[in-house]
């Protein structure tokens, strides 16, 4: 309240007739005050803001808050009600509109959020890391007992030349010797693409109950099992193992995060426990999103691991070593690494 | 389906204990949002994608040049590595950025006047947004891909595609709250932005009427007014006080003279002939003195109907 305009407003509070009209008039620039602020903050214009406005915000919101619970209590004037609701709703919404900055999240997801988030859901990873193993004995058994399984377990364009009775060094052509193949960094991005696609779909299939997101495990899996039955037929399972562990160590675990995450909301949708069903839901779901959004940044290491990496070490050793050591650098920053989460959760 | 405005009037409550009215998103204005938003959508991707053929010089020049191992095919490697994580993030990013922003709302959104919230009344935090988005993708796309997996005359496909969209499309049409599975997911709503027309209301009509001179303080009161006695006045409650209100914001002649006559016949009066607006004035303003006196007490009186504070 500025000095020139208190003598006016002081008469003015006194000529009311009424006792809610005084104390509307007592509190009238508060109020204004916090409306421009919110009405510059909603207009994104937050660098045009004053410190003193910005430092001041918590404080006039909280006391409109309370001028509002004031008049419900005292007043029948019914605009300045529908004002001040209209006000603090506003002014509710900036104040806990999202407020970390893109950066700021990233930090703490980065230190200590998203392996936590991990490590929170540690149940239904291992019932995913299960299931996909068994998506894998299932794949092999079922080639082994009838090859005509195969075509269906692996689709066509996947496939290739990788069909049962090829030849040994056909089989070995597909493992080995692209290193000088032109468009690699192109396929890079599509497999990115179509990889985060597809575990996106994982996760976001866990809202029917988390069984879709555990079909799909297994039916990818089970294509994986197919493969490896094929090539350990062309004994050259070991060899296999190494082109698929460069890569696959980072995108398998990255599906099973998402199955996992999947899972997990299902999960809480079907047995929520002592808490309403949705705020199970939602508990579930805001624990997921943070894993999911990890997952896409594996699917990224792993599509540039498959692009890149792959093509440049062409043996089978050297493999073995880039996808182990992936392994367990994932391993190592999930369970191992507890970050600055104390220091986050204070902010 | 069709339900009156009121039932969309929800009351949430906020960290402090402020308890702070909203109104929940209809569901038409929902999907004009999301309307518009695809149709941005498709337009930027339309857009780039031009940009990016025009820079690559036409697609039949590049589909010769694509495979060749020099400095112009890896331009154009360049070019559709571009494209893909540019595809990739205005299908996943575009409702992301924009809900992450300060309106919490995407341009779609904000041209239908609606905005996301977190449910519980706490903050709206980058996890709830990234969690609804995450499931968006699903619920619209998946269909279009069970369709072309399947075949477009293959029954199966229709058929799954139906079910889904059984399932997740008119997901917000099965309950109270308008929420898709993404904000049981997020534990978010859309709620309708708050309007802000009510911002000249804290003119009002009554202060201007006395408006007391320099030296006429003491005198204020004493101007030539309109008394009523307490009988008068115990006639109407708070409802009727608000409909006065509105009449006298709204300052038609017509209608005040209407209320007027209706009030002045009520209670008796008829001195007030010719004046009505300065009748009403008084009327009002002794009224609420009433009946807000009353609260302090802890005697609210609703209605003309219930029974006298």
């Amino acid at each position: 309240m500025n000095a020139a305009s208190l003598p006016n407003s002081v008469s003015a509070i006194e000529s009311a007739a009424l006792r809610s009209d005084r104390f509307r008039l007592e509190r009238e620039a508060d109020w204004q005050r916090l409306e421009a602020i919110v009405t510059r903050m909603e207009k994104g214009q937050l660098r045009r803001l004053s410190d003193e406005d910005l430092l001041a915000l918590p404080g006039l919101y909280r006391t409109v808050a309370s001028s509002l619970s004031i008049a419900r209590e005292t007043s029948l004037d019914a605009a300045t009600l529908a004002y001040l609701e209209v006000l603090v709703q506003r002014a509710w919404f900036v104040v806990y509109g999202p407020r970390t900055s893109l950066w700021d999240w990233l930090r703490g997801f980065l230190g200590g959020g998203w392996s936590a988030a991990v490590r929170a859901i540690w149940i239904d990873l291992t019932v995913a890391l299960a299931v996909m193993v068994a998506g894998v004995a299932v794949g092999w058994l079922l080639v082994a007992h009838d090859v005509n399984w195969y075509h269906a377990l692996v689709g066509g364009d996947m496939a290739g030349s990788r069909v049962p009775g090829a030849t040994p060094q056909a089989l070995r052509g597909t493992l080995f010797g692209d290193s000088n193949q032109p468009g690699m960094s192109v396929f890079a991005a599509q497999l990115f693409s179509n990889n985060a696609q597809v575990s996106i779909l994982a996760f976001a299939l866990g809202f029917a109950f988390g069984l879709p997101s555990l079909m799909l495990l297994v039916q990818n899996m089970a294509s994986l099992g197919a493969m490896l039955w094929l090539y350990s037929g062309a004994g050259l399972l070991v060899d296999f193992a190494g082109w698929l562990a460069v890569h696959g160590t980072t995108e398998l675990f990255a599906i099973l995060l998402a199955g996992g995450a999947g899972l997990h909301i299902g999960r809480a949708l079907a047995f929520p426990g002592n808490r309403p069903i949705l705020q199970a839901a939602s508990e579930a779901g805001r624990r997921s999103a943070l894993v999911m959004t990890g997952v896409v940044l594996m699917l990224i290491v792993a599509a540039l691991l498959e692009g890149f990496a792959r093509q440049m070490v062409d043996q089978t050793f050297g493999r073995f070593v880039i996808g182990g050591f992936m392994l367990s650098l994932w391993c190592a920053y999930f369970f191992a690494f507890r970050g600055n989460l104390g220091k986050v959760r204070a902010a | 389906m069709r339900r009156s405005p009121r039932s969309r009037d929800r009351v949430l409550t906020t960290p402090e204990g402020i308890s702070v009215p909203v109104t929940v998103g209809s569901r038409g204005s929902r999907l004009g949002a999301l309307l518009l938003d695809l149709t941005f959508i498709s337009l930027l991707i339309g857009l780039s994608t031009m940009a990016l053929i025009l820079m690559a010089g036409g697609v039949a020049a590049f589909e010769h040049q694509i495979g060749q191992k020099n400095a112009l095919g890896h331009a154009l490697q360049f070019l559709v590595i571009v494209w893909i994580v540019i595809m990739f993030l205005f299908r996943n990013a575009y409702f992301l950025f924009f809900e992450l922003g300060p309106r919490g709302a995407t341009p779609g959104k904000r041209i239908s006047g609606i905005r996301i919230a977190a449910r519980d009344g706490g903050r709206l935090t980058a996890e709830m947004v990234i969690a609804r988005n995450l499931l968006r993708d699903v619920e619209l796309f998946l269909p279009i891909i069970f369709i072309v997996q399947a075949g477009a005359d293959s029954g199966m496909g229709w058929l799954a595609a139906a079910g889904w969209f059984a399932i997740f499309l008119l997901f917000p049409l099965f309950n109270r709250d308008a929420l898709r599975a993404g904000d049981v997911i997020a534990g978010t709503w859309v709620v309708e932005r708050p309007r802000r027309k009510l911002e000249a209301a804290l003119s009002v009509s009554r202060e201007r009427t006395p408006e007391p001179g320099a030296g006429h303080h003491a005198e204020a009161p004493a101007r030539r007014g309109y008394r009523f006695e307490e009988a008068e006045l115990a006639v109407y409650g708070e409802y009727e006080l608000q409909a006065l209100e509105r009449v006298l914001r709204d300052d038609r002649a017509q209608s005040l003279e209407s209320v007027y006559q209706t009030i002045a016949h009520k209670i008796g009066r008829t001195d007030g002939w010719n004046d009505e607006r300065a009748f009403l004035e008084d009327y009002y303003t002794q009224l609420r003195a009433r009946l807000e006196a009353g609260m302090r007490m802890g005697r609210r009186k609703a209605d003309k109907f219930s029974g006298t504070p």
